[in-house]
């Protein structure tokens, strides 16, 4: 039966044209405006490591100033550690993995004289950084604890540095040239771009690219690097040199930390209390104890990823989509009710009222499914101007596979749902009277 | 084939309450071709609507081919209705969109049937009605008494028990009149119980039975046994 009913809404749909546009093109605008602001909200406020956010954790400690706290209103540590104490909790190995990490931007000397230098963007980190965030690697692989230890000269290229330096060949053994160093290439990232970019959402934007390189941090005292993100601190340089501004209170580097269950957040909690304590047993630390650990998805809500100008986007086009949805609604109610005395001899002839309230909401599916193709089509000339308007967050505008399939959901569920109320109408019809006002 | 005792249907609204059928009785057995009349707002469509499992009594009994159907489900009331009944209207009431093929094959789908037995029975009552050769136009490319020929067909196509019409000549001249009735009075001869509303008493005196119906009653009871020498029975309900 299904298919007479669905052959019936496609005759009913052709024999009333104007209506039934009207219907399909209230039913895609609403998808098509939701869609859009859905799709970048999606990107925006979606987990980039869903099957670990809730193990991976950035480490805060409340080190600033005695008289005036770094953040007054949420009661928040900095978001960043001194080179000291990141140091420290890198080297305990008290979680499953922790690293710490800032970025840097150096100059790339291509061994190849027809690539000129190249301004690289990269990250100075721990070889944890790779079990722990998981990036795929195209070539090679991560270097080891014992790198780091060593203090050995090496380094993982993204996919595209590698592309513009070795023509994307592997070039895993080669060296690279940076700053006038050279560094062992160890491995080659796959692409790699967690949207957002939650391991380091204070210097990066929040949907930018993720890094060139990476380089170990256990070289940066060799190095001299000076970070290229977010530099605070609340009181001077114990000395106006280098190794004075690592032993300052100034704050500059990422921390991150995998934990296993709450059992190990807790240790790690009192971990990090208890080193404090000692900390302020030496003169540090003057704020009262305010050290916190915030896994992935606390952490997108605490820097405020998901602005609130989208979350009204987001309303406002629901509420749209409500709008066209009722619209459809009274447009179907009129279609509907004109073919009551169809309705009634259908019933005469032995439908029941099941029978028709499926026909009909197969014919409300269908206006959907027409609906649902327009209103992808709108969506994506939506993402294209949010593209056009925002090139910033072009990245938030790809209705993939999933969205389309949701948008397709949410255009036949709609559909649905605004067919019920006519729907339900045309079957408490009295047929005996139809058929008399025929 | 049909037993009503002591029926009442009433209609209610918060002011007013409307007694259509009171106390109503009738039997009609297989095979009958019963003509049922009165005036108008007598009671004689919602008599047959009742029969026709398209409204439900108030008060009473009724018994369709031996099933009681006092307190049947909606769904029941309609393969009962799919199975064991066939309407003609007065409005003829088919679907505009449909061509006739698939106007008469609107209560076959309902019933279930293989498309390959749809069509059989849809062809074999159109050419019953011989509109066989104009199976593929729709109802507006027919006169009004083709359309009633199709509806006749429509109603023929799922094989009923009881045929219910409704005033099935009153669109139609005199010469198509006829020849409708002539259709009907086949159908009957064939064996199919048929049930006719009429305000025609020509039409009614060509009916085995008469039923007269006067204020939601069965007034008068008349059985027909000779068109051209009316000798009549009368029984008072």
């Amino acid at each position: 039966m299904i298919r007479y009913y669905f052959w019936l809404s496609l005759k009913s749909i052709k024999g009333n044209p104007w209506l039934s546009a009207l219907m399909v093109l209230a039913i895609a605008l609403g998808i098509g405006a939701f869609m859009t602001t859905y799709t970048v909200f999606h990107y925006m406020s979606g987990d980039p490591i869903p099957h670990k956010s809730d193990k991976l954790f950035t480490v805060q400690l409340d080190n600033w100033a005695p008289d005036s706290a770094w953040d007054d209103e949420n009661n928040r540590p900095p978001p960043h550690l001194t080179y000291r104490d990141s140091h420290f909790l890198a080297e305990s190995k008290e979680a499953t993995y922790q690293t710490a990490f800032f970025s840097v931007i150096m100059a790339a000397q291509p061994e190849n004289p027809d690539i000129k230098p190249l301004r690289a963007q990269g990250l100075v980190t721990y070889s944890d950084f790779f079990p722990m965030f998981e990036p795929k690697f195209l070539y090679g692989s991560a270097w080891t604890r014992r790198d780091d230890q060593q203090r050995n000269r090496v380094i993982v290229l993204s996919k595209d540095m590698n592309e513009r330096v070795f023509g994307g060949e592997n070039s895993v053994g080669k060296y690279f040239r940076l700053n006038d160093h050279e560094y062992k290439i160890v491995g080659v990232l796959d692409d790699f771009a967690p949207r957002p970019k939650y391991y380091d959402l204070v210097n990066s934007q929040d949907f930018g690219d993720t890094e060139d390189f990476y380089l170990p941090f256990t070289l940066n005292d060799f190095l001299k690097l000076r970070p290229a993100g977010n530099n605070s601190c609340w009181k001077p340089l114990p000395t106006a040199s280098y190794e004075g501004y690592l032993e300052s209170d100034c704050v500059w580097i990422n921390m991150w930390v995998q934990l296993e269950d709450e059992d190990h957040k807790q240790q790690y909690q009192q971990f990090i209390d208890n080193y404090v304590i000692d900390q302020k047993n030496l003169g540090r630390f003057p704020r009262p104890l305010n050290n916190q650990i915030t896994d992935v998805m606390d952490w997108l809500e605490v820097r405020e990823v998901v602005t609130d100008d989208t979350h009204i986007q987001l309303w406002l086009s629901g509420a749209f989509l409500i709008v066209c949805l009722l619209n459809t609604v009274g447009l179907m109610l009129a279609k509907f009710l004109k073919k009551s005395g169809d309705v009634g001899v259908r019933r005469a002839l032995g439908a029941s009222r099941a029978q028709i309230f499926y026909q009909h909401l197969i014919e409300s599916a269908t206006l959907g499914i027409v609906g649902a193709i327009l209103g992808l089509a709108l969506a994506w000339l939506g993402l294209l101007m949010v593209r056009s308007f925002s090139p910033d967050i072009a990245v938030l505008t790809h209705l993939d596979f999933k969205l389309s399939l949701f948008a397709f959901a949410v255009a036949i569920i709609t559909s649905l749902i605004s067919g019920l109320y006519p729907t339900w109408r045309i079957c408490q019809i009295t047929p005996a009277r139809q058929l008399k006002s025929q | 084939m049909l037993k009503m005792n002591g029926l009442s249907k009433v209609y209610r609204t918060h002011l007013v309450e409307t007694h259509a059928l009171r106390e109503f009785s009738i039997t009609v057995d297989e095979g009958e071709f019963v003509a049922v009349t009165g005036p108008s707002g007598s009671g004689k469509t919602t008599f047959l609507n009742i029969a026709g499992l398209l409204e439900e009594h108030t008060e009473g009994s009724y018994q369709l081919d031996g099933i009681e159907l006092t307190g049947l489900s909606d769904r029941k009331r309609s393969a009962l209705r799919n199975e064991k009944l066939g309407f003609i209207f007065q409005g003829f009431n088919l679907i505009p969109d449909l061509n006739l093929f698939d106007n008469v094959d609107v209560p076959l789908r309902y019933r279930g049937f293989s498309a390959k037995e749809r069509k059989q029975r849809i062809e074999t009552s159109l050419e019953q009605v011989g509109l066989a050769s104009r199976m593929k136009h729709f109802p507006s490319e027919l006169s009004g008494g083709q359309q009633q020929r199709v509806a006749i067909a429509r109603a023929l196509a799922g094989e009923p028990k009881l045929l219910l019409a409704d005033e099935p000549t009153g669109n139609l001249d005199s010469n198509m009149a006829r020849g409708v009735m002539e259709l009907l009075e086949s159908i009957n001869a064939n064996g199919t119980t048929i049930i006719m509303v009429t305000h025609d008493p020509e039409l009614a005196a060509r009916t085995r039975r008469n039923v007269h119906v006067i204020d939601g009653q069965v007034t008068d009871l008349r059985t027909v046994f000779n068109n051209d020498n009316v000798e009549r029975t009368a029984e008072t309900a």
